[in-house]
């Protein structure tokens, strides 16, 4: 669907990479200054790159070994910026409206609802602004506004620069519930850069890890975020595992959800989700403790049975090791005291005890991407 | 007081004739103006320093260097001149249309100047995203660039039409002083001192001058504050 290779040097920075992406939302993951930018401007077509071949559902954007350049006014990449770049002297309205003109019709019914004003002004919850300018917006506020700008050009793909990056915490949690809207109502493919793991890996199908101009890593984002070799670049302190979960029952009494995954079943504080809905959880490694036998008199509720996988790399007083529970990979943090200790090693069956506190907000995703709409009908009681 | 108003038939002649003179000075150096602060803003080009120093010339040149020029190309007899009274059958040599076209040249760089800062000051990036939205060069000109160098467009046509009303050196050398056809106000003014009885006459025309003036600066100032708010979104 999207197969991106560029070589470009932009002094003496050498951009060098290459993936591909079969849709869902791809996050091009790294530190600033890693070359993210640069390449989603080479698929925007904001630059030329010396050598590479861009190609988005079949049509050939740039290919340099046989000189197409398809100008970015005819790519039909919507971009949203990181700074919005809304149009100061229009309205909202008229800066949601200002790609209509140039929509391709063919697209104009394809995509069926993307083609909706009144529904991507309803879906972006922007309808009190539409005869505001940019100046009397929230930040929050303009980056919808430039969400839905970039959509109704009825883009065959998108492009987020850190969408979220000039935004505070609450604002940003504002936000992520209508990217996901996008992913999952929209199905429309998205290519989104960031820097901030908890929105990579609460939004991102594939992850594109970037460091130094190259691409170090590319796979599902929990494949990804389960490999410890990889920890130096997604980050140690919020290094942990994904897993894909199942609403699976809600005890009102305690206020507890269950949730069902093969690595065993989670309880976590209650979430106003149906039965059935799928859930991605993020487990970071310092919330898991390791336990040899299955611990008695215990105040954690959740306690998976699994292996230990993989021992990382000592980095100062503490260790990072991957776990198998049932297929599912965890991600652990224990001093090197401690796993001398218990004498772990890789075989080794261990017990991985989290507290169901430990799951905040933030651990928490909307629909998995892997399957839009699988919600059961089973209402919760 | 009554001598304040009373005007003569050759000083009200004057003033129209300045106000017309200033005013298609400005009109007509503007698109010629915006297209050349276009050029200067983001042409890259050889020659683009040499084009930028002809262009603030008038600027620097005495007005009488300046006027003497335009009486070499645009006179009956100058190139340039002898061919469009042949061939378009405009002449510019002693008549209004010779004046203006001093005082659009004297103008010219305040003009250029003022449409090229705004430029510069125009956001790239805000262009670059309405390309993303499928508009090409010509429509972002129009719909974006455009409307934000309003200020400064406005801010260069005030500073070109006072620069045309104060025009005397150029304007005297290029097409003289004929009343009714090129003697605007500081040549009217200016004839008026050196004849005798005079001075009554030279005062008035000189406080309509000041008049004129702080009128035009005024309105520049609503106007620029207006649309810089509209620009801003404010």
């Amino acid at each position: 669907m999207l197969s991106v290779a560029v070589a470009h040097r932009l002094g003496d920075f050498l951009l060098d990479a290459a993936f591909e992406s079969g849709g869902g939302l791809t996050a091009l993951f790294g530190r600033s200054g890693s070359g993210k930018t640069s390449l989603v401007n080479a698929i925007a077509g904001l630059i030329r790159p010396s050598r590479g071949r861009i190609v988005v559902d079949g049509e050939v954007l740039t290919d340099t070994a046989s000189g197409v350049f398809v100008p970015a006014r005819r790519r039909h990449v919507g971009y949203v910026f990181q700074e919005g770049r809304l149009f100061p002297h229009l309205t909202v309205r008229q800066n949601l409206l200002y790609g209509r003109r140039f929509a391709p019709t063919s697209r104009r019914n394809g995509r069926g609802r993307a083609g909706e004003v009144e529904h991507v002004i309803e879906l972006l919850g922007i309808g009190e602004l539409l005869g505001r300018r940019p100046a009397n917006l929230s930040g929050g506020e303009k980056q919808r506004v430039a969400i839905g700008r970039a959509l109704l050009a009825q883009p065959r793909l998108l492009v987020m620069d850190e969408p979220l990056a000039s935004l505070d915490e609450e604002r940003k949690t504002e936000i992520l519930p209508y990217i996901e809207r996008l992913r999952d109502e929209f199905a429309i493919p998205i290519v989104y850069v960031s820097h901030a793991i908890a929105e990579v890996t609460r939004l991102a199908t594939t992850m594109v890890v970037m460091s130094e101009g190259r691409v170090a890593a590319v796979g599902p984002t929990a494949a990804i975020m389960g490999r410890i070799d990889l920890f130096p670049l997604t980050g140690r302190a919020e290094a942990g595992a994904i897993l894909n979960t199942r609403v699976a029952e809600h005890d009102i009494r305690f206020g507890l959800t269950t949730l069902r995954s093969a690595a065993g079943d989670l309880r976590v504080p209650y979430i106003d989700m149906r039965l059935g809905t799928q859930l991605r959880v993020r487990i970071r490694a310092r919330d898991v403790m390791i336990a040899l036998q299955p611990p008695q008199g215990l105040s954690a509720l959740n306690i998976l049975p699994g292996t230990v996988a993989e021992i990382g790399p000592a980095d100062g007083g503490s260790v990072e090791m991957r776990l198998d529970c049932g297929g599912e990979a965890l991600i652990a943090r224990l001093t090197r005291r401690s796993v001398e200790g218990l004498g772990l090693a890789p075989g080794r069956p261990v017990y991985a005890v989290i507290k169901s506190i430990a799951f905040d907000h933030q651990a928490f995703a909307g629909a998995a991407p892997s399957t839009p709409g699988a919600d059961a009908d089973t209402r919760h009681g | 007081m009554s001598w304040l108003f009373a005007f003569s038939p050759e000083e009200l002649t004057a003033i129209r004739l300045s106000l017309w003179v200033a005013f298609w000075a400005m009109l007509g150096s503007l698109p010629v103006g915006v297209a050349l602060a276009l050029v200067l803003s983001r042409g890259r080009f050889w020659g683009k320093s040499l084009l930028n120093v002809v262009v603030h010339l008038p600027l620097i040149m005495p007005p009488v260097v300046t006027g003497y020029l335009l009486l070499l190309l645009f006179g009956r007899k100058g190139p340039i001149g002898e061919f469009l009274a042949e061939k378009l059958g405009i002449v510019f040599a002693f008549r209004w249309t010779g004046a203006a076209l001093a005082c659009a040249i004297m103008g010219f760089p305040l003009l250029v100047r003022s449409i090229r800062l705004s430029i510069d000051a125009v956001d790239r990036r805000l262009e670059d995203a309405a390309g993303t939205l499928g508009a090409n060069a010509l429509w972002i000109f129009v719909t974006i660039t455009l409307p934000l160098i309003v200020p400064g467009i406005i801010a260069g046509m005030i500073l070109s039409f006072a620069r045309a009303l104060g025009e005397f050196g150029a304007t005297i050398t290029f097409v003289s002083n004929i009343p009714g056809e090129t003697q605007t106000l500081p040549t009217a003014i200016y004839m008026l001192i050196q004849v005798p009885g005079g001075d009554l006459a030279a005062l008035r025309l000189t406080l309509v001058s000041i008049a004129i003036s702080m009128l035009a600066l005024f309105a520049s100032e609503a106007l620029i504050d207006r649309a810089s708010r509209r620009v801003q979104g404010r």
